[in-house]
């Protein structure tokens, strides 16, 4: 079995459908590229994964156990799958290891010496082991993203998921995150992730996704589909990208 | 016939003017605290999803910032009591100022919350906090950063109005000079000392607030 | 107990809530003038002024407005004039009011960009002509809901001219209730009557700032 399970999933803003029945599983370890025109609703994909939206038909199953909209089933949703945004929405008045730490402490219940040594080493993994101390508006686009990386993983969730992580970024500063990405896919983390760096994603993903107005409109291993699109909206979008 | 002044027929009362800003200063410190207290929990269930909650505080705000403070107090010290709540002087003078400081930062504060962006709510809850979590955690203290200036002016306003509580003969600052006036027949002189006195008071309220800011908001820097 | 009906009651505290209404608009109005006036040597520029200003809003903002009608109610008759509270009362509030007034319309003109005044310089306009027809045109717009919102605080402010006697709303709920031992309902229609004047106000000054945020995107 899958570890994210999502059925039929739809989704409206008003009188908007932006998601039109989507299918789609995540097996553990798997690095998922979402791709896209914008407005075809990937943000919204991924944001029902993570209970931001609520769904207004489906079902999503992770780890055998079936989502409601319940507030209990969300925080425990949230648990299991991460999210990385691409504001960063680091909390301004918290020092990077702060902001670390604050989740397992407060919504784990993990003591503070605990929650330090995880906050500790999962900025340490961002490359971020000298800048702890320093609050969010001390940091570089870059090292906030990387904060915001440490954040979700000190959750341990099982599923990160990640939307257009260095869209908010100056270019100087993209790879240093997208080298972060590319270590988590490699220590096997399951990914999730929104971009528009098509390279990386040819480089590190096991599977690519392509949405259009609100389906999942072609899949398959990202060699392939981009060495020989099916549909001709791939073909346009990956034609228009080169 | 030119009117001497004598500002030194002060000078044997000054002992009830230093209790009365004793007293205002109590007045003040507690209706700023608990009031204050009261405006968070106003704004959290003014942006909370319960809407009925949310409607009762709203006519609470709207009852209070409608209304003169001085008719509160009355209201309070001697309309109640037909409801068997029989208050001292004192404690009918720190409701009064808790009742209206409440109504006035919840909106206050309330405005500070809005000001909060959503992603920053949205981080919060993938991280799998709760609500009260996100409010504890995440919100109230930046929100209470963008409307510190706000709220330190309207504590000073309330100590200024707390004057009028000398009307139900709670001893603090203005009854102190009432009374004095009486004793020496000296009115003008009498009120523009303690109208000073007020003036320094507001000074140093705003400063102590200012500080009070600084501590709460400002932080070590690391660098 | 009383010979007083509950519309008695509220039959008295309107004729006096005409006193709270008439003390409040006079002291608006006055205020506004003397407002716009200090605003006026203000914006012209000599430092001195601008400081003397400054001391003048600060003196009022920082004191009790009870204080401040002591004092003119007291310290009038010192220079022989023999004040009634009704005047006491509505030179009291009208200075309080002016002070608020000249405070938030600074706000509102310093807004106005520095380009406005320095077109509008490099035109050939005087002072007098830049504020008439470029300022002031555009600081009013903003200036107008924060100014009806502070109507609110002028006429709760006229409660407080109850305590050196002038009979208005709150005053008379104190007479009334001295007479019929009714607080609780006493006070609660003054209250009642209070809100009544204020809460239209209130609103009114939302609507207003609701629209020129609209204007202003
Ligand atoms: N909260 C909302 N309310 C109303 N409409 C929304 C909301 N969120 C998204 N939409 C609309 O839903 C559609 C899909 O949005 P979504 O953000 O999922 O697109 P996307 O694929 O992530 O695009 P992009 O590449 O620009 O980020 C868009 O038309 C958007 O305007
Ligand atoms: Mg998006």
């Amino acid at each position: 079995m899958s570890l994210v399970e999502l059925h039929a999933i739809h989704k409206s803003f008003g009188e908007l459908e932006v998601l039109k029945g989507i299918d789609l599983s995540i097996d553990e370890g798997q690095v998922i590229a979402l791709i896209g025109k914008s407005g075809s609703g990937k943000s919204t994909l991924l944001r029902t994964i993570n209970g931001l939206e609520v769904i207004d038909d489906g079902v999503i199953i992770v780890d055998g156990k079936k989502i409601s909209d319940r507030d209990a089933d969300l925080l425990g949703l949230r648990l299991q799958v991460g999210m990385v945004f691409q504001q960063f929405n680091l909390f301004p008045h918290y020092t990077a290891l702060e902001n670390v730490m604050l989740s397992p402490q407060v919504v784990k219940k993990q003591s503070k010496a605990e929650a330090k040594q995880i906050a500790e080493e999962m900025l340490a993994k961002v490359g971020l082991a000298d800048k702890m101390m320093h609050y969010p508006d001390q940091l570089s686009g870059g090292q906030q993203q990387r904060v915001a990386i440490a954040r979700a993983l000190a959750m341990k969730p099982k599923v990160l998921l990640c939307d257009e992580v260095t869209s908010a970024l100056d270019p100087e500063l993209v790879n240093e995150v997208l080298a972060v990405v590319r270590q988590l896919a490699e220590e096997g983390m399951t990914l999730v992730m929104v971009t528009h760096e098509m390279r990386f994603a040819r480089e590190v993903c096991d599977k690519l996704v392509f949405m259009h107005q609100g389906r999942i409109h072609e899949t398959g291993d990202p060699e392939t589909v981009f060495a020989n699109p099916k549909t001709p909206e791939l073909a346009s979008f990956v034609g228009g990208l080169a | 016939m030119a009117y001497k002044f004598d500002f030194g027929a002060i000078v044997p009362h000054w002992q009830l003017l230093f209790d009365g800003v004793i007293l205002t200063t109590e007045l003040t410190v507690i209706g700023a605290v608990v009031g204050v207290g009261l405006g968070i929990m106003g704004a959290w269930a003014r942006a909370s999803r319960a809407p009925v909650i949310s409607q009762i505080v709203g006519v609470y705000v709207e009852l209070i910032r409608n209304t003169p403070f001085l008719v509160q107090l009355f209201f309070i010290f001697f309309g109640l009591p037909a409801l068997g709540v029989k208050l001292t002087e004192f404690q009918a003078a720190v409701l009064a100022m808790i009742v209206n400081l409440g109504a006035y930062s919840t909106e206050i504060i309330r405005a500070g919350i809005l000001a909060i962006p959503q992603g920053q709510i949205e981080a919060a809850q993938s991280l799998a906090m709760n609500r009260v979590q996100i409010f504890r955690y995440v919100v109230i203290l930046p929100a209470l950063k963008k409307i510190w200036p706000a709220l330190s002016s309207q504590i000073v306003i309330v100590m200024l109005g707390s004057s009028v509580c000398s009307q139900i003969a709670a001893e603090e600052l203005t009854f102190g000079a009432n009374y004095i006036q009486a004793l020496n027949f000296r009115a003008f002189e009498v009120y523009f000392v303690v109208t000073g006195l007020y003036l320094v008071m507001s000074i140093l309220l705003r400063m102590g607030l200012k500080v009070l800011g600084n501590f709460l908001f400002e932080r070590r820097r690391h660098v | 107990m009383s010979e007083f009906s509950l519309w008695d009651i509220v039959y008295n505290l309107l004729l006096a809530a005409r006193w709270t209404v008439l003390l409040s608009l006079t002291a608006f109005v006055l205020g506004g003038l003397v407002g716009l006036l200090l605003l006026m040597v203000r914006t012209a520029g000599n430092p001195w002024v601008i400081r003397l200003v400054r001391g003048y809003v600060e003196l009022f903002q920082g004191t009790p407005l009870l204080m401040q009608l002591f004092i003119v109610f007291f310290g009038l008759p010192l220079i022989g004039l023999d004040v009634s509270p009704w005047v006491a009362a509505t030179l009291g509030l009208t200075l309080f009011t002016s002070a608020f007034l000249t405070e938030i319309w600074r706000g509102c003109v310093e807004s106005i960009g520095k380009g406005q005044w320095e077109a509008s310089a490099s035109l050939g306009m005087n002072f007098t002509q830049q504020m008439r027809y470029i300022v002031l045109p555009q600081a009013l717009r903003i200036a107008v809901p924060p100014t009806v919102g502070f109507s609110v605080q002028v006429v709760k402010g006229t409660a407080v001219a109850s305590i050196i006697g002038f009979v208005e709303l709150t005053k008379a709920g104190t007479m009334i209730t001295n007479a019929t031992y009714e607080p609780f309902t006493v006070y609660g229609c003054v209250a009642v009557m209070y809100f009544l004047i204020c809460y239209p106000l209130s609103l009114f000054a939302r609507h207003l700032e609701g629209k020129f945020r609209h204007v202003a995107r």
